[in-house]
Formats: C-alpha cells, sequence, structure tokens
C-alpha cells in the first residue's frame, strides 16, 4: 500500500516587499518560504493510515521481511530550496522525498505543475493520492484535482474525513461543504483527495526524527525522467499567464493611533457608541 | 467562439445565491469593448429535475437557460466534468464561469486540464483588455493582485470569488431549451448530507455585537482572557478557523466559508485574525469592523473600518478595565 503526498513549499512575503523588473513577480529576495498548511494536514492523514496499517498487519500476522506493508512517499516541484517541505514531510513520517525541477518548470500554473505530479504518480502507482486543498500562497484550488484529471483517476475536493482500509478498491469519506454541512461520498481507489485543514492533528517531528531526516535521500527528477517535454512545462503547457502584479488598494481601515491606553479608550467610545445606538 | 456559458449551482433542491453573482458578472464581459459579441448569456443547470430550477434562474441578463438531466441529483464531480466539457464542446462559449466554491475545487481543474482551456480560479474581476480576456485574483495570500491572461485559448473557465459582483434579480422570461447529457461513468458516488453538530447553542448568525479570535491567540490557556472580555463587552465570541480546528472553541462559533455567516452583526472586533479570504466571506459584510492585530499588513485591515496595530493581550487587558 502506497500513498503519494504532493507537498509544496510556499512563500509569504517579507513586509516591504518590491516586485521583480519585469513586474510580473515579487523579487525572491522577500520571500519567506515554509511548508503549505494544508500539506501539512494532508501527510498527517497519510502517515495515519501508514501507521493504522502496520499495526494491524503485526496483530493479524507474523512480520514480513519483506518491503514495508505501507510506505508515504512526499513529491515536491520545486528547485533546491523545496528540499527543506520534503525533510520536513521526512521527518514528520514520510519514507521516502522526490523532487523534480528543471528551469523549463519555472513559471508554471497548477495546471502544467498537476502534469508533472501525475507523471511523478504513474511512475510510483499509489492507491490514493494527497494534495492540499490549496496552497497558502497562490490558493488556486486546482493542483490536486487537475492531477487526477491526467491520471483519469475519481476525485474529491476538500475531504475533512477519511475511512480507508488499505488495499481496499473504495474509500468513504466526507466533503467539507459551505456553512458547516459535510457531504459524504464513496469513491473508488486510486484516487486523488484534496485535503482540508483540521482533519486531523499534524504532528510535530522530534528532534531525533528531524537529525534521521536530514540523513535520508532525496531523490531527483527531471521531467524528461518522467517523459514530459517542455511544451508541458512553464507557460507553454500553462492554462493561464501572469501578466502583471499590483499592490492591491489598501482598504479604508482608519488606523486607531497613541499608547495602548489610548487605543482602549477609542475602542471603548465605540463600543459605547454601537451599544447606544442599538438599545 | 462567443457567448458566456454559466455553470449554475445547486444544492439541495435550491440555488447557490453566487450563481446570481455569476450572471451579473457575465454582463460585464458580454458588453466589454472585444467582448464576446454578439453572443449571449447561456445558464446550465445540471441535476436530476433541473426544470424545477429554471424559474428561479430566469432573470434578466439571462439569454437562455440550458437544462441538464443526469442521474444524480447532487453535485458529482465527473457528472460535471461530462456535462460541462460536453457544453463547452457543443457550444463553443468564449468564457464559462462558475463560482469559486466547494463543488467547483472538485472539478473545475479537471475540466480545465482535459478539455484545455484557460483557466482561473479566485478571481474577482475579470475583463477585455485590448481584445484579450484578462482576469484578476489574489496572490501571496492576497498581498497583491495578480493580472493572468490566456494566450491562444479560445475558450476561457473562471471560478469567480463570492459577492465580488452583485447578485442578478430582475425577473425576466428567457427561453429554456433542454440538452441531452453524454454518456457519464461517475467513480464516486454521494451518499448522504450531514450538518456539524451544534457544539454549543450559540447563534453567530443572529449575534449583533461579536468579538473574533483568531490565530494572534497562540494558545488555549488565552481564550479564558478573551471569552472573559467577551463577557464584559455584552459580545458573543467568535473564532476564525485554526481557533475551531485545535478545538480551543467549538466550531460553532467558527466565522466564515466552511463556519457560520455573521448575518445580524453590526460591530465586529476581530483580535488576532489575519484575513484569510475563507474568514472574510462570513462577515466583510459587517458595517463595523474593527481589527485588531500586530502585523500592520494583516488582510483583516483591508476590509476593516477602524484598525488597532497592536499587542491583542495589551489591547484586551486595557480594554476590560473600561468595562
Amino acid at each position: 500500500m502506497k500513498i503519494m503526498v504532493a507537498v509544496k513549499q510556499v512563500v509569504a512575503l517579507d513586509e516591504d516587499f518590491e516586485f521583480r523588473a519585469d513586474g510580473r513577480d515579487v523579487d525572491p529576495d522577500f520571500f519567506i518560504r515554509d511548508l503549505n498548511e494544508w500539506d501539512d494536514f494532508s501527510l498527517e492523514e497519510a502517515v495515519k493510515i501508514k501507521e493504522a496499517a502496520a499495526n494491524g498487519a503485526t496483530a493479524a500476522t507474523a512480520p514480513s521481511a519483506a518491503a514495508p506493508a505501507a510506505e508515504v512517499v512526499a513529491v515536491s516541484i520545486g528547485p533546491e530550496e523545496a528540499d527543506d517541505v520534503l525533510r520536513k514531510a521526512l521527518a514528520k513520517g514520510a519514507d521516502r522525498a522526490v523532487r523534480v525541477w528543471d528551469e523549463a518548470i519555472e513559471g508554471s500554473d497548477p495546471i502544467a505543475i498537476a502534469r508533472i505530479l501525475a507523471a511523478v504518480a504513474k511512475r510510483e502507482s499509489p492507491d490514493l493520492l494527497f494534495a492540499g486543498v490549496q496552497s497558502s500562497d497562490q490558493s488556486f484550488a486546482s493542483t490536486g484535482i487537475a492531477t487526477a484529471a491526467f491520471l483519469d483517476w475519481p476525485h474529491a475536493a476538500v475531504v475533512a474525513k477519511l475511512d480507508y482500509a488499505p488495499g481496499t478498491a473504495r474509500a468513504v469519506l466526507r466533503r467539507e461543504l459551505e456553512g458547516g454541512l459535510l457531504h459524504e461520498v464513496d469513491i473508488q481507489c486510486p484516487a486523488v483527495l484534496t485535503i482540508q485543514l483540521g482533519i486531523n492533528t499534524p504532528r510535530y517531528a522530534s528532534l531525533r526524527s528531524i537529525k534521521q531526516a536530514a540523513a535520508k535521500p532525496i531523490e531527483l527528477l527531471s521531467p524528461a525522467d518522467l517523459g514530459l517535454t517542455s511544451s508541458d512545462l512553464g507557460e507553454a503547457g500553462s492554462a493561464s499567464r501572469v501578466r502583471r502584479m499590483s499592490v492591491p488598494d489598501k482598504g479604508r481601515a482608519q488606523l486607531i493611533e497613541g499608547d495602548v491606553a489610548a487605543q482602549a479608550d477609542q475602542l471603548a467610545a465605540l463600543i459605547r457608541e454601537f451599544k447606544g445606538e442599538s438599545v | 467562439m462567443s457567448g458566456v456559458l454559466i455553470i449554475a449551482e445547486h444544492r439541495r433542491g435550491e440555488l447557490r445565491p453566487q450563481t446570481f453573482e455569476l450572471i451579473t458578472a457575465a454582463q460585464g464581459l458580454k458588453v466589454a469593448a472585444g467582448g464576446p459579441d454578439p453572443g449571449g448569456v447561456a445558464v446550465a443547470v445540471i441535476g436530476k429535475t433541473p426544470d424545477t430550477l429554471a424559474p428561479a434562474l430566469s432573470v434578466a441578463g439571462v439569454d437562455e437557460i440550458l437544462t441538464v438531466t443526469v442521474d444524480t441529483a447532487e453535485f458529482d464531480p465527473e457528472t460535471y466534468e461530462a456535462v460541462v466539457g460536453a457544453l463547452i464542446e457543443a457550444r463553443a462559449p468564449a468564457v464559462v464561469l462558475i463560482p469559486h466554491s466547494v463543488d467547483s475545487f472538485g472539478y473545475a481543474a479537471a475540466l480545465a486540464a482535459k478539455a484545455g482551456v484557460g483557466f482561473a480560479t479566485d478571481v474577482f474581476d475579470a475583463r477585455y483588455v485590448d481584445g484579450s480576456l484578462v482576469a484578476t485574483r489574489g496572490g501571496y495570500g492576497q498581498k497583491v493582485n495578480v493580472e493572468v491572461d490566456f494566450p491562444g485559448r479560445a475558450t476561457v473557465l473562471l471560478a469567480l470569488r463570492a459577492n465580488s459582483f452583485k447578485a442578478a434579480d430582475a425577473p425576466a422570461t428567457p427561453p429554456v431549451t433542454a440538452i441531452a447529457a453524454p454518456p457519464i461513468t461517475s467513480r464516486s458516488a454521494g451518499r448522504e448530507f450531514i450538518e456539524l453538530p451544534a457544539g454549543d447553542d450559540v447563534d453567530m448568525t443572529g449575534a449583533e455585537f461579536i468579538l473574533t479570535i483568531g490565530r494572534g491567540i497562540g494558545e488555549e490557556a488565552n481564550v479564558a482572557q478573551f471569552s472573559e472580555l467577551a463577557d464584559a463587552l455584552g459580545a458573543t465570541l467568535g473564532c476564525s478557523r485554526p481557533v475551531a480546528d485545535a478545538g480551543w472553541l467549538p466550531k460553532s462559533r467558527q466565522v466564515g466559508q466552511s463556519g457560520k455567516t455573521a448575518s445580524a452583526c453590526k460591530l465586529y472586533i476581530a483580535m488576532g485574525v489575519s484575513g484569510a479570504i475563507q474568514h472574510l466571506a462570513g462577515m466583510k459584510h459587517v458595517n463595523t469592523i474593527v481589527a485588531v492585530n500586530s502585523d500592520a499588513n494583516a488582510s483583516i485591515f483591508g476590509v476593516a473600518k477602524y484598525g488597532v496595530v497592536g499587542d491583542i493581550f495589551e489591547v484586551a487587558e486595557e480594554l476590560r478595565k473600561r468595562f
């Protein structure tokens, strides 16, 4: 049994960021990189299933000397810096890590990234493929589900609960809809599921596992290794192209200035005014 | 390639409100210079008894309603992919509009990948610039606006952010055309809807004064300070997603897309809430929003009327002294 987990190194921006000279992206000097929050949950979900499978196997039969009963493979598409999120994944329980990169991937939208992930999945043949519902930086909510299309696999998005017994042909899940409603769905495996925040409580990696992860290899693949050509990648392989980035209007918040006592005075006045009007 | 195709969203026999926002957005694209003209605006509704939804869809701005009868009453991703894919092929629209919603998360990207159309999600503005469609969305956690275009794509699929366009509501009588569904093989099946258990009996939807806490409170032990403050102020205590996910407050107090909408709220104080799009969906309509956050760049200041850049614990403590 194998679960492939797509992980992304997302970018937050430094306070006083500047745009690149061509205006089509932010200058990378102002990037603060981290593991996408959603991916922390999908990784945990995969590791939980693996651990349950391992416990079940031990209870039912004598442990086999062959390959582990269950395996979690973390896959990231990104430059060398993305090794950080793969190391994090390894420290949190992934068994293997794969990174795909080539400069031709630069400028890829979620459709092009999905094409690469699908090529990795064809090589790995997992029973399930997890991705986060969305990334915290570009928030397309598209990569996982587009990957399913390239694999022609069933798929479900915004999964907030999952029942899956390793090796079985179907899974039962709950999609988290708007307004506190859930939708229970029965799905054929292998499938692609996009995992929602709150489905579990992601673990912290122990110091020991962080040290062990640092020593583990990260398999590096190129698009060519996966049978992809330049027309599959970057802007050529994408369904959209960035023209320009700009700073949005800052909105209309009127700042309450002064020291904290003065600020509290004004807040209290606002609250009293509201209560006076609404009585 | 001409015209705009809208895919209606419905659940449990009712149209979702975002459908009507798409109709308004379509008018802008239809009349825009260089836009798809003279093509009209068609709204497709896919379901077991789509005709029952046609009357509600009969609003000004809709030139034609298309009903597609399928076996499944509720949303199913592979059913929608097959039907919308076939509609795109048959009608060759210049633009397809869908809501950016949990249902569309489930099929839009797969459809775009299979159909080879231009594609962008979470779009809050779309217009023609020099004859080319340009869509605007947020990037880097809404810190920047990103304009994208779709070179060489005859059809573009856009998922539009909720509350970015006014809902169309003037009555009209567009013709209704039944369209045969293509062959559909779905490998997933919806079973039932489940309402989240209430958790506690708080009424976030009816509350007029809400004090909401977010990730900025740091740890569970700090909830008490704000709970006590809310009581003293006479406010209902709410929270953003991370606080509910951590189990520090019941899910019934979560304001946002997947939680409650602060429908009756007039004064909303957000403390330590960054202002993710999903949270804003539940509260940005409130008339008086006050944001307290240590990060001067937090998105919440973009929707707030008043802002305090500072330490939420100090502000809370000082405020408590005044009530």
